[in-house]
């Protein structure tokens, strides 16, 4: 049984969208579900398969983007779709790849580059999915997308915390209290620096925010046709988690970004390239202060000004210690050693 | 000198006899089905299997995906996942393996997945147990999962090309877990009839997975949120496939014969030396050897005892079963796993059957052994003293309502 040689590994080529007018009018994420009033999380779907185009297979894993996007009878996805188990986002790509891949080797299917993307919550992706995540990422003979859209909690189930709930929030499962105010004290995963980190073969990792919608669209693009395994964070705010007016989804991505909270960054083949205002941040425009788009927010309505000022040293580390900033926290070697001799 | 062009080999219908294992047998039937995506993750007994596989394809002769996942719960889904594209997959796994894939397990009975599994029992850690224990295949008989036991090297071969022909078939599209009692039948080496690619592409048909397929082409949703509306009808239509897989099944045994010439008339269960028996035993697996030697030596003292070596556990053979069972004086029902807290502390097939017997108009005394626990031994010995127990039983027409366990420390 001899591979056929009319296989290829090859992707589609995606060029990227150069500016708002020029992105397809096709929709394949359209009616028939039900998120929540300014839900960015269903613009990400519906950017994310707008970017892909027709011949993509998406795979979700159990989330909101589950439950509140595909009641029986009204789907909303236009390409072909189906749900995986809430940790399964890494494996339902690495599986429907190597499917298409052993089929199409074989001659048993028409030889095509198919997208192949698994979208997680941040709870599944980050939380219960990352080791099947990490194993996906180490396969790069498959081709695949994984797109974790992080709305910050188990959003679907009543907001509960998840490991990328930020310090402090509210949540169901961390409610301010008299003795305790704040039940929620870990630091939230850094996702796509530890994904990128930790695969080196893995070529094309992303963070992105659809409140800057065309680039988002281009990451995906660049994720799809790149080859190999791939991951995109995306920052998703969530108007019923995280407790605001749902007319400020949009600034609040902003905002996220533009206090250096969330980093918008690729890495390439193991280059970092900072995208978009973070760009500017690093290039020296300062950032805002973290308050302003905390206060913005009814979960983090119980902090002190202890708590701001905790929460801005935190993210001020983030810049000005960690050895790329916002990316890698590691420390550079000399400062290490200055803080033996120091002792 | 003249150039001799060796003459292409004949294409041959001659099978050809191998000295293998139960594992390396169904590594030799995943290669004629022409799986394409196998997942594999260590664990022992059944893992052997993994093993054998990964030389057929380092050796060239299969041409498949493999993936070495990095837990159960990751191989079993990316087969599911694989096989929703359209591809013919293969898995399995062994214990507390079995146990942590079990989110998966559930979840592809309703999807239509028709995934072969092999299932290398073993006990449930903790304590550590590598041996045998039936428990871990059990655990999916509630949810649609196809379920079998095997006892021997050709048997593992013959079923696996069975298992692809009646999981694939329209008319049931549901996984199925063929179970190998670890060490005593996936270690274990056997002469083995391995049959030409030739007869079986005339057995086996291409994986069609028809308007499931997940494809660009078309462009389904696939277990999208049901509820309260459809759930019931969705389980439903689950119980219906497993229904018909009764006659899928007799079908499939019925032309292996015909292609293969060999193979039982009877798929669900094997019948040693029942015609005239006063006693009759009931297992799974290869606990039927020791009760079959058991069985020759009370013959030779003039005891009528014969077995019931049960391969079908899903769909559950209740008829036919119930049939051959009436007839006896008395039943020794002989489980290798347990149900604690189940009625009278029974076995899961000891009260299996209990329950198939319930509506039949003769019940013979039915006595419940568990024995065999954690890939112990089953002595001769232990059998006699179940033998003893329903001849006693046979006699006084009424067995006692509990359960023996045979060859324990007491």
């Amino acid at each position: 049984m001899a591979e056929t040689t009319t296989f290829s590994n090859a992707t589609q080529i995606l060029e990227p969208f150069r500016g708002v007018k020029r992105v397809t009018i096709e929709e394949y994420f359209t009616s028939g579900h039900r998120t929540c009033q300014g839900c960015e999380s269903a613009l990400v779907m519906k950017l994310m398969v707008k970017a892909s185009g027709p011949r993509t297979i998406v795979l979700g894993s159990t989330g909101c983007m589950y439950v509140a996007n595909t009641t029986y009878y009204t789907t909303p996805w236009v390409v072909p779709w189906m749900h995986t188990q809430l940790g399964s986002s890494g494996s339902a790509a690495l599986g429907t790849a190597a499917g298409l891949k052993a089929l199409m080797k074989k001659g048993k299917m028409k030889s095509e580059p198919i997208n192949v993307i698994a979208f997680c919550g941040d709870g599944g992706g980050a939380d219960m999915g990352l080791g099947a995540i990490s194993a996906t990422l180490t396969h790069k003979e498959y081709n695949s997308l994984i797109l974790l859209y992080d709305n910050e909690s188990y959003a679907n189930t009543d907001i509960q915390l998840s490991g990328m709930t930020p310090y402090g929030a509210n949540t169901t499962f961390s409610p301010p209290g008299k003795v305790k105010r704040l039940i929620h004290t870990r630091w939230k995963k850094n996702m796509a620096g530890m994904l990128a980190a930790g695969h080196p073969e893995c070529r094309y990792v992303a963070t992105v925010c659809a409140s800057y919608a065309v680039e988002m669209m281009n990451k995906v693009r660049r994720a799809l046709t790149i080859g190999g395994p791939t991951f995109i964070h995306s920052l998703d705010p969530c108007p019923k988690g995280w407790d605001y007016d749902p007319m400020l989804s949009h600034e609040l991505g902003e905002l996220a970004i533009e206090t250096g909270i969330f980093p918008l960054y690729e890495v390439e083949d193991g280059q970092v390239k900072y995208y978009g205002k973070t760009k500017a941040i690093v290039e020296g425009r300062p950032r805002k202060p973290v308050r302003e788009y905390l206060l913005k927010q009814g979960r983090f309505a119980h902090f002190i000004e202890e708590d701001l000022a905790y929460f801005q040293a935190k993210v001020d580390e983030m810049w000005e210690k960690w050895e790329i900033p916002a990316v890698v926290p590691f420390r550079r070697l000399d400062a290490t050693k200055a803080a033996l001799s120091a002792k | 000198m003249a150039v001799v062009t060796p003459a292409a080999p004949a294409a041959t219908e001659e099978d050809k006899e191998l000295l293998i294992s139960g594992s390396e047998a169904v590594a030799e039937s995943l290669t004629l089905a022409d799986i394409d995506v196998v997942t594999a993750y260590p664990i022992r007994p059944y893992d052997t299997v993994m093993q054998a596989i990964a030389k057929k394809i380092s050796g060239g002769q299969l041409v498949a995906e493999y993936i070495v996942a990095e837990g159960e719960h990751s191989q079993f889904e990316i087969v599911k996942h694989a096989s929703t594209v359209g591809a013919r997959v293969f898995c399995g796994s062994s214990g507390v393996g079995w146990m942590y894939a079990m989110e998966c397990l559930v979840v592809t009975p309703p999807l239509r997945v028709p995934m072969v599994a092999l299932v290398g029992n073993r006990a449930l850690d903790d304590p550590g147990a590598f041996g045998v224990e039936h428990n871990d295949a059990l655990v999916v008989r509630d949810v649609g999962w196809l379920l079998c036991w095997i006892d021997t090297s050709q048997e593992a071969l013959d079923t696996t090309l069975i298992a692809y022909r009646v999981a694939e078939d329209r008319r049931v599209f549901l996984p199925l877990a063929i179970s190998a009692d670890g060490a005593f039948l996936t270690h274990s080496q056997a002469l083995t009839m391995v049959p030409p690619k030739s007869k079986v592409d005339r057995f086996l048909p291409r994986y069609d997975r028809g308007d499931l397929l997940l494809h660009p082409d078309n462009p389904i949703t696939v277990a999208p949120q049901a509820n309260e509306d459809w759930v019931i009808e969705i389980r439903r239509q689950n119980n219906e496939a497993m229904a018909r897989a009764v006659t899928v099944i007799e079908e499939a045994y019925a032309d292996f014969r015909r292609v293969f010439g060999r193979g039982p008339e009877n798929p669900w269960f094997e019948e040693y030396m029942t015609d005239d028996a006063d006693v009759i035993l009931v297992g799974m697996g290869t606990i039927s050897l020791p009760i079959k030697v058991a069985i020759r030596e009370l013959r030779a003292k003039g005891k009528k005892v014969g077995l019931v070596r049960l391969r079908w556990f899903r769909p559950f053979p209740t008829e036919k079963l119930v049939a051959a069972l009436s007839k006896a004086k008395a039943l020794g029902i002989i489980d290798r796993d347990y149900s604690f807290g189940s009625p009278f502390g029974s076995g899961v097939v000891a009260n299996e059957i209990r329950a198939a017997l319930y509506n039949a108009d003769r019940r013979p005394p039915l006595l419940s052994f568990i024995c065999g626990l954690g890939g112990r031994e089953v002595t001769l010995e232990d059998v006699y003293k179940a033998v003893d127990l329903c001849t006693a039983a046979a006699a006084a027409g009424k067995s006692d309502a509990k359960t023996h366990w045979l060859g324990v420390r007491e």
